[in-house]
């Protein structure tokens, strides 16, 4: 038997990233201000397989949800490629963009304002699937659309609500449901329980795994809080200041990390427990995130590094294989 | 160790018109000389309505406190004249807030905010006043006073206002600090920095702080003691090693068990509590975490459970503390 396109291209990852750039031109316009260039995303790459969950983590600015963004091309990219099931995304026209657009999907940090407060929840579900042509008769779309409720955990009474009537777990509930309808291969998942209360939190996690699980989605899991992306993510890309800093699979990052800033981060998050905090060893770090305006000369991150040689400070770092399996941007491992 | 200030029976509600929102529903708690104590508990809960009305700062006519005492330093701070009440708060009482940039004004320089209070709370002249600013930003760790006393709010980063807040908030050298979730809207790394920083200033300087947050990890480097609020009561309290190596409350317990933690080993699946927590305006009869409870009898349903001893310096608002399962045989 011949391989469908679909099996022969399984081995391909579902998404490939290449030296994605992202700059913004600051300044100099009617206002003024001094000009510059802020460089958000610098130079990222990195690839998804089927099914696969990427966490990528980081503190804010360092261009996590940007790259997230250059990757759905709601901020074009600068420079760089977006491969998604084998094909460039710049090359693309509108329509063919259109079309590919449905099959990756985004879950937002802050489901208040990405759902429009004038529509019901069920008019927000149906409408891209009435927009794309994905289920054109009314009646079908009402029962699909109750399906999808119940698939996010919501009764399909909720229908009739408006998202101020619902809760913060609800609407990301509403909002996980709405991405579902498009039948997503890809979701980009920025920060989707950074809003939400801890006991809320794990009842969302746990219906994203589920329907990764049932759909074979795969996921770009975007988000700052190191517990929850080690708990989600098969592999882990650590963001500083525009640029990938370590990329690996979970169990080796937790457990070995390498990169200075990756330890330090871990070190700083505070563990549940008075017992183990008392004997663990912290390692904060001094200064703070530089502009991405005037990003330090040579290595972003030497600065604030505990470890960093005079050769930091010209010597850019490259992304390289540091332990099989393991990358980390740092001269001095 | 002395009792510093003391919450006796505090109700706290806000009358809207969808009905009486009991935001504070009875509660009793105290801070001692020195110490760190944290309410804990998620959105709603009632610990940031705790705060303000301590410091009185509960927003008219909507909100009333129409019951218990705030006893600071043995004086009952609700019997205070309006006027009095001002001289507590900021000399007495100092506060940090979660979003530094809202509570520090955008048109005044740092230098002015910061002296303006020691001017008025300390009748220091400006000169005084001035010295004394750059000293206390030194002593938060911002070196270069001089000139950054000239600067705006604006030209400082997230962490840096917070440093310049926990300045205002010792300025007058107060007993007691309230921060309400002083870290929450900063980074990791910034968040280690400031709170190292609240906990070796108060070990120096001997000031108390009631630390009002949702980070169980917060709490657990940082507090002393530890209460945990549901739905407008406090539903355990004990030492911060009672309530984690202990919880004897199935909402302390279910908190624990639903965060992932990195020291441990990963789990397959979460273990969430279900449901939400209960409209404040039309709470459940019996115990308000009933109908979320994994260990709910039928008693919990009728009677409000109170505050019951587990151990010394432990308490616990449920009717089967002694029998719940330990977290750490229920988190395999």
């Amino acid at each position: 038997m011949t391989p469908t396109p679909r099996e022969m291209d399984s081995q391909q990852p579902l998404l490939e990233v290449r030296n994605l750039v992202k700059h913004f031109q600051v300044g100099g316009g009617f206002f003024g201000g001094r000009p510059g260039i802020v460089k958000a995303v610098d130079g990222v790459s990195f690839s998804i397989q089927r099914g696969e969950t990427l966490g990528l983590v980081g503190e804010s600015g360092c261009g996590k949800t940007t790259t997230g963004r250059a990757i759905l091309r709601l901020e074009p990219p600068t420079s760089g490629e977006v491969i998604f099931e084998g094909r460039d995304l710049a090359t693309l026209s509108e329509a063919e963009l259109r079309g590919m657009r449905r099959r990756m999907q985004v879950i937002f940090q802050d489901p208040y304002s990405s759902l429009n407060p004038r529509m019901t929840v069920g008019q927000i579900i149906a409408e891209p699937l009435a927009v794309h042509g994905i289920v054109p008769d009314r009646a079908a779309r009402a029962e699909r659309v109750h399906e999808l409720l119940r698939r996010a955990g919501l009764l399909p009474a909720m229908a009739r609500r408006y998202p101020h009537e619902l809760s913060g777990g609800q609407r990301q509930r509403v909002g996980i449901a709405r991405a579902l309808a498009m039948e997503p291969r890809l979701i980009i998942c920025d920060e989707p329980v950074s809003a939400l209360d801890v006991s809320i939190q794990a009842q969302i996690i746990n219906l994203l795994e589920e329907l990764q699980a049932e759909f074979g989605l795969t996921y770009l899991f975007v988000a700052h809080d190191l517990s929850v992306v080690r708990h989600i993510s098969d592999r882990v890309a650590v963001m500083y200041l525009g640029k990938i800093v370590e990329i690996t699979d979970r169990k080796s990052l937790y457990e070995d990390p390498q990169h200075p800033y990756t330890k330090a981060l871990l070190s700083a998050v505070p563990i549940p427990d008075p017992a183990v905090e008392a004997e663990r060893e912290h390692v904060v770090l001094g200064g703070e995130v530089p502009s991405p305006l005037n990003p330090p000369a040579g290595c972003v991150f030497h600065p604030r590094c505990p470890i960093a040689v005079a050769e930091c400070r010209t010597a850019v770092p490259e992304l390289r294989e540091v332990k099989p399996g393991h990358q980390a941007a740092c001269i001095r491992l | 160790m002395e009792v510093l200030l003391e919450v006796r029976g505090l109700r706290t509600q806000f009358h809207t018109s969808a009905g009486v929102i009991r935001a504070v529903d009875g509660v009793s708690w105290d801070v001692r000389k020195g110490e760190t104590v944290a309410l804990v508990g998620e959105s709603g809960c009632g610990k940031s309505v705790s705060a303000l009305s301590v410091m009185r700062l509960v927003a008219a006519p909507a909100g009333r406190i129409v019951e218990g005492e705030i006893l600071f330093k043995g004086r009952n701070l609700l019997a205070l004249s309006e006027e009095e009440m001002r001289k507590v708060r900021g000399r007495e009482i100092g506060m940090i807030f979660q979003e530094p940039m809202t509570s520090l004004n955008p048109v005044l320089t740092i230098g002015r905010q910061l002296t303006e209070t020691l001017e008025v709370h300390l009748n220091m002249t400006r000169a005084q006043a001035q010295a004394r600013a750059v000293e206390l930003l030194s002593l938060v760790g911002i070196p270069d006073g001089e000139r950054r006393l000239r600067q705006f709010p604006h030209q400082f980063s997230g962490g840096m206002r917070q440093r310049i807040m926990i300045a205002m908030a010792l300025s007058c050298d107060p007993a007691l600090i309230l921060a309400d979730e002083p870290t929450t809207a900063l980074d990791v790394t910034i968040q280690a920095q400031i709170l190292e920083l609240m906990k070796s200033l108060s070990r120096r300087l001997g000031v108390a702080i009631l630390m009002i947050t949702h980070n169980l990890g917060v709490v657990a480097r940082y507090a002393d003691r530890v209460n945990v609020m549901y739905a407008g009561k406090i539903v355990e309290r004990g030492t911060a090693r009672e309530i984690y190596g202990n919880p004897r409350h199935p909402y302390t317990l279910g908190l624990l068990r639903s965060v992932p933690r990195l020291d441990e080993p990963r789990r397959a699946k979460l273990r969430p509590i279900p449901g939400q927590p209960p409209d404040l305006s039309r709470l459940p009869a019996g115990c308000s975490f009933a109908p979320r409870c994994a260990y709910v009898v039928d008693r919990c349903r009728e009677q409000v459970p109170p505050l019951n001893e587990v151990s010394a310096e432990h308490v616990s608002a449920c009717w089967l503390a002694k029998d719940l399962p330990r977290l750490a045989v229920a988190s395999v």
